[in-house]
């Protein structure tokens, strides 16, 4: 279908830019994006009714790599060796 | 809380209202290998890398970050360490009774809203029949209608038939009366006339007559005294 109304996962690396264009960046458009990128997930792996570890462990997970991205420049101090 | 804001900002009520059910839960959730990463991703590299692929990249990320130590070995990668070993063997240990327990849960909610749905269901068929009674039991209008005119019937004739008796009753009461004043008039007239000639025989004996006919008697009383005492 048409640019604008493709989802992420679904656009060509090519296409990107002129995706990214398309998209809507004011506050309410950022917030819809989020909601509706938590909701597919929370559908897909949480409102289930057998669900297992996967659905909490990926944002665990995803909460820690965060957190260490944030907190690199902290980390960096605390290398073994100087030059890599 | 990220999580509740999300949802209380939500718009409600966008699409058209549709009077389907809902569709049920989905029973499983999306497959994610080592409970980290989504199978997709697999997929996505089979094609080109073949089922070894995402380990190769894997492998090859992972020493490349330890080498450039953008990853640093530091005291919280051994905490990291303890504590995602205790969690596994929790998860593998004891993740097979809890969610058998979470399932009977569920599953006993289910049949509680299932049973009270049934109870509503069989409430409503009692409904539906007693309703079909009751419209089988106005055709019996009619009986009923003509047993009560049968009814009254009844009294209006008792009815009747009383005052009937009744008036017959006065009437003949007062009739009796009559008959009874007419008798003792009678009586009365007998008893009166019978008393005055009695009276006045009485008086008319004079005291000549009383002797003569005492004398009479004595003599008739001699003449039997005497035919008895021949007898005996």
């Amino acid at each position: 279908g048409p640019l604008s109304e493709r989802r992420l996962m679904d656009v060509r690396l090519g296409e990107l830019p002129a995706w990214l264009a398309t998209r809507d960046f004011s506050p309410q458009g950022l917030l819809g994006g989020v909601q509706k990128a938590w909701n597919s997930y929370y559908d897909k792996y949480i409102n289930v009714r057998r669900g297992g570890p996967a659905g909490i462990s990926m944002l665990l997970a995803g909460y820690c790599l965060l957190s260490y991205g944030w907190n690199y420049q902290h980390i960096k101090c605390h290398r073994w060796r100087k030059y890599h | 809380v990220i999580c509740s804001v999300l949802h209380a900002t939500r718009p409600l009520h966008t699409t058209q209202q549709c009077s389907a059910p809902l569709p049920p839960l989905p029973e499983k959730g999306g497959e994610v290998r080592y409970g980290l990463i989504p199978e997709e991703f697999f997929q996505f590299l089979y094609p080109k890398t073949g089922v070894t692929g995402p380990y190769m990249l894997g492998t090859g990320l992972l020493l490349y970050l330890l080498s450039k130590e953008i990853y640093v070995v530091n005291h919280e990668t051994v905490a990291a360490a303890c504590i995602l070993s205790v969690i596994i063997y929790g998860v593998k240990k004891f993740g097979a009774d809890v969610a058998a327990f979470a399932d009977k849960l569920n599953e006993e909610k289910v049949a509680k809203a299932l049973a009270v749905k049934n109870e509503a269901i069989k409430d409503l068929e009692t409904a539906i029949e007693q309703e079909k009674k009751e419209q089988w039991r106005v055709e019996g209008r009619s009986y009923l209608f003509d047993a009560k005119r049968n009814n009254i019937a009844m009294l209006l004739e008792t009815n009747y038939r009383e005052r009937l008796l009744m008036v017959y009753n006065e009437v003949k009461k007062r009739l009796d009366y009559q008959v009874a004043m007419q008798n003792l008039k009678r009586q009365k007239e007998q008893d009166h006339m019978i008393e005055w000639v009695e009276k006045n025989v009485i008086q008319s004996i004079t005291p000549q007559q009383q002797k003569e006919s005492i004398a009479k008697c004595i003599l008739d009383l001699k003449a039997l005294s005497k035919s008895a005492q021949a007898a005996v």
